[in-house]
């Protein structure tokens, strides 16, 4: 009586039963998801629901405006996910108020890990499967430029992106898309103008991330400082995310002999070249980006009293600084955080960013009246005149046409004195 | 770690049928699936291919020449660069990127496999692991910018269905993918089943034995890690195809570990465990969301909030010990198991 | 030239940050035979929980011994759990769980405290005494504290009875049983020891790179090279290892390559290391027999 000691039987026919029934259940859960939009085949199917003419834009019906984005809840930027997390709360306030003309909003916010694939996965689902009316405020520029050219083809709204990358205001090539905030070459160009007003002899060094957020900050003071760039632009470094610490690349700057810093970092590496220029008992006139400038995230764990001195560009109002306690627009914010988002903190920038651009898509929505077809909604968010925003800085105004996609393109210097940031000089442009 | 049996020659002839038959049922399911769902699910049924022969690149180096690899996402991403290099700028068809993606990251993978031989287990998953963590640091260099595009990206235009009225674009690229991914499988199969696959496995096992044996360790494990890269390299330019857009932010070492992950799952010596991997990569993420969506519909927001945010990560990881705890053979060696109970069992009822 | 020195002097910081990681990395290789891939996640969570201690109002002081004794517990209890089943597992196998442990830890780091950054405190003043500001005190208490625990893995591994237990549990636990060492325990041990080497390493390195679930992430690298360079199974060749990548990577960063081709660099030593000189600079060439 021999046995065999090991299975002779090969695997494959179970695996492909297995297989067979899995990819099976997946067909049947997918068809019953798909509900009435059985495809007809043929051609880009989805296209047939987008012609323009159309009278209902999908994703909207009589009580609902159903809109989408991807954020990154999870992996290396997760800490941005409380954008999302604000924009669903703020929406939440809306329709609690009865929504806008009579419909809710309903944000359906995904995660995409900060990984562009998976954008273009989840941008996808939520475009074909979930049908939602545009795409608001996703986050990340690389994830965001994986989908532009999708949703464009497709002439759906890409609004407002949580990101300051340049390229998003270009209408003619890209007509869908718009982003919010001053864009980074934005910000430059007004650092620039203040230095070539106030302070034309500075010798300046320049700290950047080795990618399109840092440089875009150099191609800003290009675009102001001209011939006077290399004259100006002493010495600038560059750091990748990668980098465990900024250490050597500020001891190379100092060694220049720079007596002005521009940080475009991040909120770890800003924090790092806080507390590395004071260790090394440097103090040069220290202007930071704004997207470092929480209080809350990047000056408390560096040092309060080593951040004294930090210049920024503001565009929106800071929540610590205690003039505010008084200021009915950052009132008004604070009730929403304790009524609508609880668990998330109001001393938090990225909430208040959140805050503002969700107010802004209300507004547009406004804007368009009865009328909520794509076109439309583009229409009118190329068509903000001088809107002002409570929490945004006194004397900025969003203003965009069809042929200017910058809603913010203002900013106010502002200097952190220990405990906030205190506005000084006029309200700076780009232009 | 569960032997590979190349137990085909010994199968009587009416189990032979019986394969064919399970065989032909999958690959009609595989072809008419997509007929009828929404252009969105062929996409994902697109991404379970790619991440297929990914898993299956990664089976073929680490589970049947036992050399392991944490560092395949460099050779996915290479894969997907030269893809897009040379459709964007050489304008080269869509349909030959994938095999010029494949000899280049063969090239490769053979260079890298031959500076790496004499690294055995634990020094040949550091290098990797290294090259694998470095790789996007490399793609960003501004050296290679004028063609990879540097940190921006590339956004590619999708392959066009010749027969749009037929096929829409996305189905016309699933089974586009799907006839590459099928023969890649059918050349896998016959590899394993051949001499190349018996002197892998011998230098998986033994390889002293199978030195002295005249099996040429260095040419063979060489050729192992170029195979691999190669069948990751045509999977990361079919990814890249289907997403319209690369950066090196699409290839952190996560991809690595996700490649890994479908591996061991699945079942890191078996080809057809390759399909349970895929789809479990591509699937579970959503699962994890589903999970955090009821723990908020159950009236819990904190604890919702707190699944969706680490599930993945923590899931991912979680598994990876327990599959190696409890099924090392992933589910392939789950299935080989539970077939060869029945079979037992069936056998001794015949027998009384 | 004064440049020079001081690019020098702060890659002698960061290198003693390598160097840290990389004597946790020996521990675990000298005890074990395996090098864990999830070392730095390790250390980075032990330091969110002195984070947490901390915050909650406990001194600097006792929390961090806490921490060390938290760190020790959880080394034991993987070895104990998840190590002792995979004891006859390929290496496959180890470095597939290594991996594992490696993404949940850092997971759940950043599910349970969040990704922003935290401030870690410094047990050292916050101005120097010493008047150059090449070394910023901190530094410099890193540099000291790493060498004095290289000394003590030193010594505990060279003079200690317990210390040539674990290292012949690791070299020949078959034999090792047969003269009374219980193999098991000692496993468990190193694996307490590393870990708790790591919570130093992460306590001392927090308050440069900043508290948060990827602060390890990029010195891992690093510290994988330094052990490798220095050879992985010598207390005092790996951290010399740390110093030098660190001071490498400052002066190649600074001088030739520039920053952007730092982890390149880093791969390239690793992969050289390992064709040309596996056993590192200091560590001894392992014949085996066949």
């Amino acid at each position: 009586m021999s046995k065999r000691s090991w299975p002779v039987v090969t695997p494959v026919p179970k695996l492909a039963a297995l297989t067979l029934i899995s990819l099976g259940l997946i067909a049947g859960c997918a068809k019953k998801e798909d509900g009435g939009a059985a495809p007809t085949g043929g051609g880009d199917k989805s296209a047939a629901k987008v012609a323009p003419a159309a009278p209902t834009t999908p994703g909207v019906t009589a009580t609902e405006i159903k809109i989408g984005q991807t954020m990154p809840y999870s992996g290396p930027a997760s800490a941005y996910g409380v954008i999302g997390k604000g924009d669903v709360a703020y929406f939440k306030m809306i329709n609690a108020k009865g929504g806008i003309h009579g419909r809710k909003i309903n944000l359906i916010s995904l995660d995409d890990s900060y990984s562009p694939p998976k954008a273009v996965e989840q941008t996808r689902k939520l475009v074909e499967s979930d049908g939602v009316a545009f795409i608001f405020n996703s986050l990340g520029t690389a994830n965001v430029t994986a989908v532009q050219q999708y949703l464009n083809d497709k002439k759906i709204p890409q609004l407002f992106v949580a990101t300051g990358a340049e390229k998003w205001a270009n209408p003619s090539k890209f007509p869908w898309t718009m982003g919010w905030q001053p864009s980074y070459r934005v910000e430059a160009k007004i650092y620039a103008r203040y230095l070539q007003k106030e302070k034309p002899k500075a010798k300046v060094c320049v700290l950047f991330q080795n990618d399109d957020f840092g440089k875009d900050y150099l191609a800003g003071l290009k675009d102001i400082l001209g011939d006077g760039y290399e004259k100006m632009v002493i010495k600038t470094a560059s750091y990748e995310v990668s980098d465990p610490t900024v250490d050597s690349q500020l001891v190379t700057l100092q060694g220049a002999g720079c007596d002005t810093l521009i940080t475009a970092a991040t909120p770890k590496f800003a924090a790092q070249t806080i507390r590395k220029i004071f260790d090394l008992g440097w103090k040069p006139f220290h202007i930071l980006s704004n997207v470092s400038v929480s209080i809350a995230s990047v000056l408390k764990p560096a040092g309060l009293d080593k951040s004294v001195g930090i210049v920024t560009g503001a565009y929106l109002k800071d929540p610590n600084d205690p003039n505010m306690a008084t200021d009915p627009g950052m009132a008004e914010y604070r009730a929403w955080v304790k009524e609508w988002a609880p668990e998330l903190d109001p001393n938090d920038n990225s909430l208040l960013f959140a805050y503002g651009v969700s107010m802004t898509m209300v507004k547009v929505l406004e804007q368009c009246g009865d009328d909520l077809s794509r076109e439309n909604i583009m229409k009118q968010a190329a068509n903000l005149n001088k809107f002002t925003i409570s929490i945004a800085t006194p004397g900025t105004e969003l203003t965009t046409t069809a042929n200017d996609f910058h809603p913010f393109s203002q900013m106010q210097l502002a200097k952190f004195n220990g405990t906030h940031y205190e506005p000084f000089g006029e309200v700076l442009s780009a232009d | 770690m569960t032997v590979v049996t190349t137990a085909a020659s010994i199968t009587p002839v009416r189990r032979f049928d019986q394969r064919m038959l399970w065989l032909a049922a999958l690959l009609a399911l595989a072809i008419l699936g997509p007929l009828l769902v929404s252009d969105y699910h062929v996409f994902q049924a697109t991404q379970i291919v790619v991440y297929a022969v990914a898993v299956l690149g990664l089976n073929l180096l680490t589970g049947f020449s036992g050399q392991i690899s944490l560092g395949n996402g460099a050779f996915f991403a290479l894969g997907s660069y030269v893809a897009v290099i040379l459709l964007s700028k050489a304008g080269v068809p869509y349909w030959i990127t994938p095999v010029a993606a494949g000899a280049v990251c063969f090239g490769a993978g053979y260079l890298f496999g031959r500076s790496a031989a004499r690294l055995e287990g634990l020094y040949l998953a550091l290098a990797t692991f290294a090259l694998a963590t470095a790789f996007p640091q490399i793609l960003k260099l501004e050296l290679f910018e004028r063609w990879t595009g540097g940190n921006q990206g590339v956004v590619l235009s999708k392959p066009v269905s010749p027969i749009p009225d037929l096929l829409g674009n996305d189905q016309w690229l699933y089974y586009y993918c799907l006839a590459v991914a099928i023969a890649l499988y059918i050349v896998a199969w016959n590899l394993v089943r051949g001499r190349t696959g018996r002197a892998l496995v011998a230098l998986r096992d033994h390889p002293v034995a199978a030195a002295t044996m005249g099996v040429n360790v260095v040419s063979y494990k060489s050729t192992a890690f170029g195979v691999s890269a190669m069948y990751t390299g045509v999977a990361g330019a079919l990814g890249a195809l289907a997403a319209g857009f690369i950066s090196p932010d699409s290839f952190t070492i996560l991809v690595s570990i996700q490649i890994l992950v479908g591996g061991v799952v699945g079942g890191i010596t078996s080809i057809f465990g390759t399909l349970f991997g895929a789809a479990f990569i591509q699937l579970v993420p959503d699962l994890t969301k589903k999970l955090s969506e009821v723990a908020g519909a159950l009236g819990m927001p904190a604890l919702a909030s707190k699944l969706s945010d680490a599930a993945p990560a923590v899931l991912y990881g979680v598994l990876l010990i327990v599959f190696m705890m409890v099924m090392p053979g992933g589910i392939a060696g789950l299935v080989r198991s539970a077939r060869a109970r029945l079979t037992r069992t069936r056998r001794n009822h015949v027998k009384t | 030239m004064q440049a020079f020195l001081h690019q020098l002097l702060s890659g002698l910081a960061n290198g003693a940050i390598y160097a840290s990681v990389a004597l946790a990395l020996v521990m675990i290789f000298k005890a074990t035979h395996h090098v864990n891939f999830a070392q730095g996640e390790l250390a980075m969570f032990s330091t969110y929980v002195a984070y947490t201690l901390i915050e909650a109002g406990v001194s600097y002081w006792i929390a961090f011994v806490v921490t060390l004794a938290f760190s020790f517990a959880t080394g034991v209890a993987i070895e104990r759990l998840i190590m002792r089943r995979l004891q006859h597992a390929s290496a496959l196998t180890s470095v597939i769980v290594f991996i594992g442990l490696l993404v949940a830890v850092n997971g759940l780091a950043g599910s349970l405290f969040g990704s922003s950054i935290k401030q870690f405190p410094s047990p050292f003043p916050s101005q120097a005494w010493y008047g150059t500001t090449y070394l910023s005190p901190h530094e410099l208490g890193m540099i000291v504290v790493t060498l004095v625990v290289l000394a003590f893995v030193f010594v505990f591994f060279r003079y200690t009875r317990l210390g040539l237990a674990m290292r012949a549990a690791a070299e020949n636990p078959a034999s090792s049983r047969l003269v009374g060492i219980r193999v098991g325990w000692m496993l468990a041990l190193g694996w307490g020891l590393a870990c708790v080497l790591g919570a130093v390493a992460g306590m001392m390195a927090a308050p440069i790179l900043f508290l948060e679930p990827n602060m390890m992430a990029g010195v891992l690298l690093y510290g994988l090279a330094a052990a490798l360079l220095g050879g992985i199974d010598n207390p005092w060749g790996a951290p010399i290892g740390g110093f030098i990548v660190g001071v490498l990577e400052n002066l190649v960063g600074a001088y030739l390559v520039g920053s952007h081709l730092k982890l390149a660099f880093a791969l390239f030593i690793i992969v050289a290391v390992l064709v040309f000189k596996p056993s590192g600079l200091f560590g001894r060439t392992v014949v085996v027999r066949v």
